[in-house]
This record gives C-alpha cells, sequence and structure tokens, in this order.
C-alpha cells in the first residue's frame, strides 16, 4: 500500500466477511482507512461495497439474517468484539446514505439535533450552536439559517442530502461513511457535496461507496477496487487509476465492463 | 462528543424494556382468539350430538332440543342473500373497473358518469353499522307486510354482501393487467366477451375468494336479523315466515336463563366459529394471496 | 354493438340499484325518524330520560353510552394494536409475523355474536369476580371505578368492543410502518439510536397523523357494533361515571327495543337513534376517508 506511513490508520478491517443467511456478499476483505483522508470504494453494482460499508458501523446486522464475521478496528479498538454496544459505535461512525432520508415529521433543526436528543442533550444552549456548526459544516446554512422550523422534507434533494450529512455530524463522529451520496442528485448538488466532502475529509475520515469512477478520482485520496464481494485492489488514488496492479481493476477503469 | 455512560445505560435498559412492552401487546392481541376458541371447545363440544344438528329447539324445561333448525335458517338466508348480492355486487364491481376509471390510475375503458357516486354509495353501505341495514329492511319491507319473515332476513344480508362484493371485486379486476384486455379486443372480441371470459376469469381466484370470505362474513351476521327473520323456535323455512338463523338463536339462547340453552348456545356458536374460520383460513392459505383485505 | 350496449345497460342498472338503495336508507330513515324527532325538538338528543311507557325519548343516555364504550374501547386498543403491528413489522422474523397477523385475522372473522356469549359467560363473571373488586378496593376515590362491580356494564363492553376492534387497528396501522422507508430507521440507527428509539424516532413519529385516521376509522367501526355491545352492557338507559354500571348505546337500543316496539312514537323514536347513529358514523367514516386521502397527497 502507497499510503504514507506517518499517517494514523483511523479504520482498519481484518478478514471481514458478510452474509445474508447462507449467501457470503463479502468475502474477507482486509482494508486499512487512513485518518482525515477520503477513501473512496468502487466496483460495479452487487459487488458487496455497500455490505462492506454497512459492516464498519454495524448496521449490516440489522437486516433480517445478516451477519458479519472478522475484526473492525475503530481506533484500534475491535467494534465487533463481544459486549461492544453498536448503539455506541454507531455514534462515533456517521453514515450518510444513498438516498437522502431526512424525518419527515421533524423540522430541519430537530433533523440536525436527533442524534445528540437521542443521547440525552436537550438544552438549547448546546444545541443551538451545534446546529450551526453542523449546518455550516454541511455547506447549507446560509440556504436555511432563517427556516430552521421547516419541516426537513420541504427541502429539495441536494439539500436534503447536504442536511443528512449535518445531521450525521452534529454528533461529531471522526469517521462518516457514505453510501453513494450523490447518485439520487443531480450534477449542480453532486458538485456541491463533492465540494463539501474536499473540506470535510480536513476534519474527519470518510468512507465513501460510489459507482462513479471519475467521483472516485476527483476527491479520494485512497481508492479500494471492489469485484464479487472481493476487495481486489486498494491503493492511493492516483496509483489505482494510473497504475492499476491487477488486470480486473484496469478493465473496470478502462470501461470493459461494470 | 461526549454522554454519561450511566445515560447509555439507561438507554439500553428503556429500549430493552419498551421492546418488552411491545411483545406483550402483541400477546394481548391473540390472547382473545385463544381464550374463546378455549371456552368454545371446552363449553360447546360436549353438547355436539346428532341431536343438535337434526332437532329444533324444545320447549323451556325439556331437556335436549338442537340447532338443525337454525343451520337450516342460516343456509336459507345466506344462500337467498347470496343469489341475490353476488351478481349484483359482480355487476357493480365490473361496472366500476372496467367502466368507471379514476382519473389518477391508468384508466381502463371509459369514463362513466355514474361511477363515483357509486363508488360513494357502496363505501357508505359498507361502513354503515350492520344493525342499520336491519332498521332500513324493517322499514321497506317487514312494516308494509305486517310480519317478520325469512326473505327480509335475507335480503338485509343481502345488503351487507352487496358492498363487500362489489368493492373486492372491484379492486381485484383493476390489478388484471391492461395490455390483457387489449388482446382480447384485438382479436375481434366484443367488450363484454372480453370482460367475462378474460378480464373476470383472470381475477377469479381472487374475486372468488373474496366471495366466500363475504358469505362467511354474513352467515355471522345477527344484528340486522333480530329487526327482519326475526327468529323461530321451529323448523319454519316459507318465506313469508320468521325464520331462525343459527347467529340468533345463539343470541336467544345466550340471553336466556337456562343452563340447557347456554349450553347450546356454546355448542351453537362452536359450530359457527368452526365454520366461519375453516372458510377464512382455506380461502387465505390458498387463494387469499390475491386478496388484499381492506380494512375501511 | 349490440352486446356491448346491453352488457353496460345491466350494469349501469346494477350500479343505480345501489345508488338507489343509499338514497332509500336515509330517506327511510329519515322519513320514519321525523315524527319523534318533531316531537322531541333538540331535547332528544340532551335528554337522558328514555321511558317508552311515559312516551319520554331522550337519547342523550344513548350517546353517552356510545361514546364512553368506544372510547374505552379505543383507550385499550389503540395501544395494544400498535404494539402488535410494530411487532409485525420491526421486530419478528418474517415467519412469525406471518403466522401472528393470521392468527389477528382469524380474530376478525368471529362474529359479533360469539364476541357477546364470550363476554357474558366469561369476560363479565371475570370482571365482577375478581376484576372489578381489586379496582373497587385500591381505586373507588376514582368515580370510574365507584358503584358495585356488576361485571355487566360499560367496562364490559369497552372491552369487548377493544378486542373487535384490534385486529382493524392492527392491520391498519401496519400498513402505514410498512409504508416507512427501511433508510429512514436506517437513518436513526446510523446515528445511535437505540432499536427503540429508532421504532420512535422513524416509525411512529413518522406514522403519528396516520395513525390518527387509523383510531378514528376503528371508533366508527365500535360505535356500531351492536350484537356483542347489547349482550354485555347492561341495557340500561343512564348516565352513571362507573364504569361498573350498566349502560346503554345506540345501536345496542336497536337490537333490544325494535322487534318488540309497538307504539308509533317508540318506532319513530328508535328510528331517529338510527339516523343519529347513521350520520354519525357517516360522518366518522368520511371525516377520516378525507384526512388520510389529504395526508396521502402531502
Amino acid at each position: 500500500m502507497s499510503v504514507d506511513v506517518t499517517t494514523k490508520i483511523e479504520l482498519e478491517t481484518i478478514g471481514l466477511q458478510a452474509y445474508f443467511g447462507a449467501v457470503r456478499a463479502v468475502h474477507g476483505v482486509s482494508l486499512r482507512v487512513p485518518r482525515h483522508q477520503l477513501t473512496a470504494l468502487i466496483g460495479p453494482s452487487g459487488c458487496g461495497k455497500s455490505t462492506f460499508i454497512r459492516c464498519l458501523n454495524r448496521l449490516h446486522e440489522e437486516t433480517p439474517g445478516a451477519r458479519a464475521e472478522g475484526q473492525v478496528l475503530l481506533e484500534g479498538e475491535d467494534i465487533y468484539r463481544r459486549g461492544v454496544d453498536p448503539v455506541l459505535i454507531r455514534r462515533r461512525i456517521g453514515m450518510v446514505f444513498q438516498r437522502p432520508n431526512p424525518f419527515p415529521a421533524m423540522s430541519i433543526f430537530e433533523n440536525v439535533a436527533s442524534g445528540l436528543i437521542l443521547a440525552g442533550v436537550k438544552d438549547r444552549r448546546v444545541l443551538d450552536p451545534v446546529v450551526e456548526r453542523s449546518l455550516k459544516q454541511a455547506a447549507l446554512w446560509d440556504e436555511v439559517k432563517d427556516q430552521l422550523k421547516k419541516p426537513g422534507t420541504r427541502l429539495s434533494g441536494g439539500q436534503q442530502q447536504r442536511l443528512c450529512i449535518a445531521r450525521a455530524l452534529a454528533v461529531d463522529p471522526p469517521v462518516l461513511l457514505m453510501d453513494e451520496p450523490t447518485s439520487a442528485l443531480d450534477p449542480i448538488s453532486t458538485a456541491r457535496v463533492e465540494e463539501l466532502l474536499i473540506d470535510l475529509k480536513k476534519s474527519v475520515t470518510v468512507v465513501m461507496v460510489t459507482h462513479n469512477m471519475q467521483q472516485a478520482a476527483r476527491i479520494s485520496d485512497q481508492t479500494a477496487f471492489f469485484l464479487m464481494g472481493e476487495m481486489v485492489e486498494s491503493g492511493a488514488t492516483d496509483a489505482v487509476f494510473t497504475n492499476p496492479k491487477d488486470s480486473r481493476t484496469e478493465q473496470y477503469i478502462t470501461g470493459r465492463f461494470g | 462528543m461526549k454522554v454519561s455512560p450511566w445515560f447509555d445505560r439507561w438507554r439500553k435498559w428503556k429500549s430493552r424494556a419498551a421492546l418488552l412492552l411491545l411483545v406483550g401487546g402483541c400477546g394481548l392481541a391473540v390472547l382473545p382468539l385463544f381464550a374463546i376458541l378455549l371456552h368454545l371447545i371446552r363449553q360447546g363440544a360436549s353438547a355436539l350430538d346428532w341431536a343438535f344438528f337434526t332437532q329444533a329447539q324444545k320447549p323451556v324445561g325439556e331437556l335436549g332440543g338442537g340447532m338443525g333448525h337454525a343451520i337450516l335458517g342460516t343456509l336459507a338466508q345466506v344462500g337467498l342473500a347470496s343469489l341475490l348480492g353476488i351478481p349484483l355486487g359482480l355487476a357493480c364491481g365490473i361496472y366500476l373497473s372496467e367502466f368507471g376509471a379514476r382519473e389518477r390510475q391508468g384508466a381502463p375503458g371509459t369514463r362513466e358518469r355514474f361511477a363515483s357516486p357509486v363508488r360513494f354509495a357502496l363505501e357508505l353501505l359498507a361502513s354503515t353499522p350492520s344493525i342499520l341495514v336491519g332498521v332500513f329492511v324493517y322499514g321497506v319491507i317487514v312494516v308494509p307486510m305486517k310480519k317478520f319473515s325469512l326473505m327480509s332476513g335475507a335480503l338485509a344480508l343481502m345488503l351487507i354482501l352487496l358492498p363487500l362484493v362489489a368493492r373486492t371485486s372491484e379492486e381485484l379486476l383493476r390489478l388484471i393487467p391492461q395490455h390483457l384486455r387489449e388482446a382480447g379486443l384485438a382479436l375481434g372480441l366484443p367488450r363484454w366477451k372480453v370482460i367475462l371470459s378474460v378480464v373476470l376469469r383472470s381475477a377469479w381466484p381472487g374475486v372468488w375468494a373474496a366471495i366466500l370470505l363475504a358469505m362467511a362474513r354474513i352467515a355471522g351476521e345477527t344484528a340486522p336479523l333480530v329487526l327482519t327473520s326475526f327468529g323461530n323456535p321451529s323448523f319454519s323455512h316459507a318465506w313469508d315466515q320468521p325464520s331462525a338463523s343459527l347467529p340468533l338463536q345463539i343470541y336467544t339462547y345466550a340471553i336466556s336463563p337456562f343452563e340447557e340453552w347456554h349450553r347450546m348456545a356454546w355448542a351453537g356458536a362452536l359450530t359457527l366459529v368452526l365454520t366461519v374460520l375453516v372458510l377464512n383460513a382455506i380461502t387465505r392459505i390458498s387463494g387469499g394471496s390475491h386478496e388484499r383485505r381492506r380494512h375501511d | 354493438m349490440k352486446g356491448d350496449r346491453i352488457f353496460l345497460q345491466i350494469l349501469r342498472g346494477a350500479a343505480l340499484v345501489s345508488l338507489l338503495i343509499l338514497a332509500g336508507f336515509f330517506l327511510q330513515l329519515f322519513s320514519s325518524a321525523w315524527p319523534a324527532l318533531k316531537a322531541s325538538g333538540i331535547s332528544f338528543f340532551t335528554s337522558t330520560n328514555w321511558d317508552p311507557n311515559q312516551q319520554a325519548f331522550g337519547a342523550g343516555a344513548f350517546i353517552y353510552g356510545t361514546v364512553v364504550s368506544s372510547l374505552l374501547a379505543l383507550v385499550i386498543a389503540v395501544p395494544i394494536s400498535v404494539a402488535t403491528a410494530l411487532c409485525l413489522t420491526d421486530l419478528f422474523a418474517s415467519r412469525v409475523a406471518a403466522m401472528i397477523s393470521f392468527l389477528v385475522e382469524m380474530l376478525a372473522a368471529i362474529p359479533s355474536v360469539v364476541f357477546g356469549l364470550w363476554g357474558v359467560f366469561v369476560l363479565s363473571p371475570l370482571l365482577r369476580s375478581t376484576i372489578q373488586p381489586f379496582l373497587a378496593e385500591r381505586f373507588s376515590w376514582i368515580p370510574l371505578f365507584s358503584g358495585p362491580p356488576l361485571g355487566i356494564g360499560m367496562m364490559s363492553a369497552g372491552i369487548i368492543l377493544a378486542i373487535m376492534i384490534t385486529p382493524t387497528l392492527t392491520a391498519l396501522s401496519r400498513e402505514l410502518f410498512l409504508a416507512i422507508p427501511t433508510l429512514q430507521r436506517e437513518a436513526a440507527l446510523a446515528l445511535g439510536a437505540t432499536r427503540w428509539e429508532a421504532i420512535r424516532v422513524a416509525v411512529l413519529k413518522s406514522a403519528t397523523s396516520g395513525l390518527w385516521g387509523a383510531v378514528v376509522l376503528a371508533w366508527g367501526r365500535a360505535l356500531g357494533e351492536t350484537m356483542a355491545v347489547t349482550m354485555v352492557i347492561g341495557n340500561r338507559a343512564q348516565v352513571s361515571p362507573s364504569l361498573f354500571a350498566p349502560a346503554q348505546t345506540l345501536a345496542a337500543v336497536l337490537a333490544n327495543e325494535y322487534a318488540e316496539a309497538t307504539d308509533d312514537l317508540h318506532l319513530s323514536a328508535l328510528a331517529a337513534v338510527g339516523f343519529t347513529l347513521l350520520l354519525v358514523s357517516t360522518l366518522i367514516h368520511w371525516g377520516a376517508k378525507t384526512w388520510i386521502k389529504r395526508r396521502a397527497q402531502t
């Protein structure tokens, strides 16, 4: 791996396997995610990259019949160790989904504050600055600062997705997982989210699934290529795209399949 | 972000307790079914004998007797109601689905001006408390005839059956894809033939299941019969005379002060419930998957 | 084509019949009710004195009994049904959920008169011997639990009604919960919500307005339920704050007195009771339906 050895590893998977019932969707993936970098997971649809990312905050196991094996180390601590509460893990690893999913019955403010409110923070003097900070981080503040009481679902698709990013950031997670965050957005909104991600990775470690190779090339520092449940190759984005080690990676990025 | 570990532990326990309460609620929801079935079998099975199915009500004080007359009365009234209500209900269902398309959905057929008010009327009829159907039939049939009769009971049941059949058959016919109709029309078949032999036939398993369920439902109706067929202690099934029926006889037996009659009531209820449940179970397990049950 | 025209005419005829039936319904009930309504005026709805022998016809006690018994049923059935629906959509494995919903549908198929029978011989004695004395001993300072524990009465009716509307309410809430995308629940979990919190935040909160519609629909159901209620409510036209006391509902009085009434004014007063019930249940049904429709559009 051509990642700078001085960079600290934030998240690491060791032999991670994921199953749906008897079907194995992810086959023994070992990946190191360096701190404050953006790691992109690419590959054709159905290759297991989404399942993989959902194992990183233990969300995979919430699907009926699904389970995961292996290790996922968050700052060196295995989140699959017995006795670890997934609720606490998920507070440290935020997630943004394919489609914007603000809570429909909540206002913009409540949406952003929901993670904190769940964790027992009710004091407006604490919530107000956090909501403002998160919305600013998500580059949404200027657009919504005068309508914080409106339902989150009134916003446009791109704004909703940034609202979801703000919601994830409000609990101040060191890691942010993004599962094709721009696939449901128009090109302009996509560009805004990408800008935002470049800014965001100064302070947060981002793991992002994308089916858009240009996107991976544009904004990621590290890229991992998935195929049929396996991780074929991973490394610095430049290296993977200009000089792939595996012929399958080369075929994929030159557009011969997928 | 720092959160007190105590609070997190509290949340965890709260979550567990809440989920446990949900499961408890679910238990409470199904408990009555078992309780009722248990009591029906315990109290009713012993009175189920040959005489129960063949004899009529005996005068107070005499042992024995049965509910044969009531079973026959129910069969007669449900049969008559179905004979009238099923064709009428199907006709309404076909009318609504084939000629009364709602604007928003892909519209099969032309749009009839009548359709919305008819749909409205059927929904209202379906939502009306069944006792009011009895009050209505009492006013238009029983009062002019100056007597309770099997026929008025059957008519009341028919009015309950009609919206059930019409509304489910409309929904089921609507599910038949438009291209099947077009294929039929393209063969040069007249529209009525396409509707009957292509559309209705494709939807038939579901429609049939819906009809059976509707019949099971009216077989257990009691309230409208109190005002129409009234009940009759003996075998008498002239169309213009008061007639017994199983649910009505259960009611009569149940509110009587006699031990022996209570036993009969339980046995009758057991018979009724078994019939209704078996009909329901069969239609749901076999053709029932076609049918989306409406709860409105 | 000739065949098609005839066919359509037949269908139109059938459709017309259903329209006529509905029109006949309102006309018949209203015209039968008119004499009594004219004789009593507004006091028909406000007076609680119903005594056919004295020609006194006030339906107030029936309205009270109908409202209280159905509200009691909702108080019991709503939490149970919502909990059951949540178990079906969010907790149980699909095979268990299918079995439970089958059982709940079977409960819906049981005829009203059988619920009544069970209420008379099992539930009411149980209330009289155990539950009501218990409540009376501890909570007799609340008017709801005062008076002698009779078994038969408002409480029996409320519980029986609750059992009877549980399947409807469960099915309606289940549909609401199923319509909420999994993504919504995952959003909550990914934020660090516990399972219960995810249900509360992502499911219950989103479904609240729809649940109101479902509750009102079920309420309309409970208002018109007749046989089981008439068998367990005690059939007495009175307004008592106690849930132990006998009462009467609009629907139950119809089943009880109609067939035996001979006096013209009495019959007309009963028709007026029926007309009231028709108006109330129709209004509630349509109110709930419009509410649900409007919500679906936004």
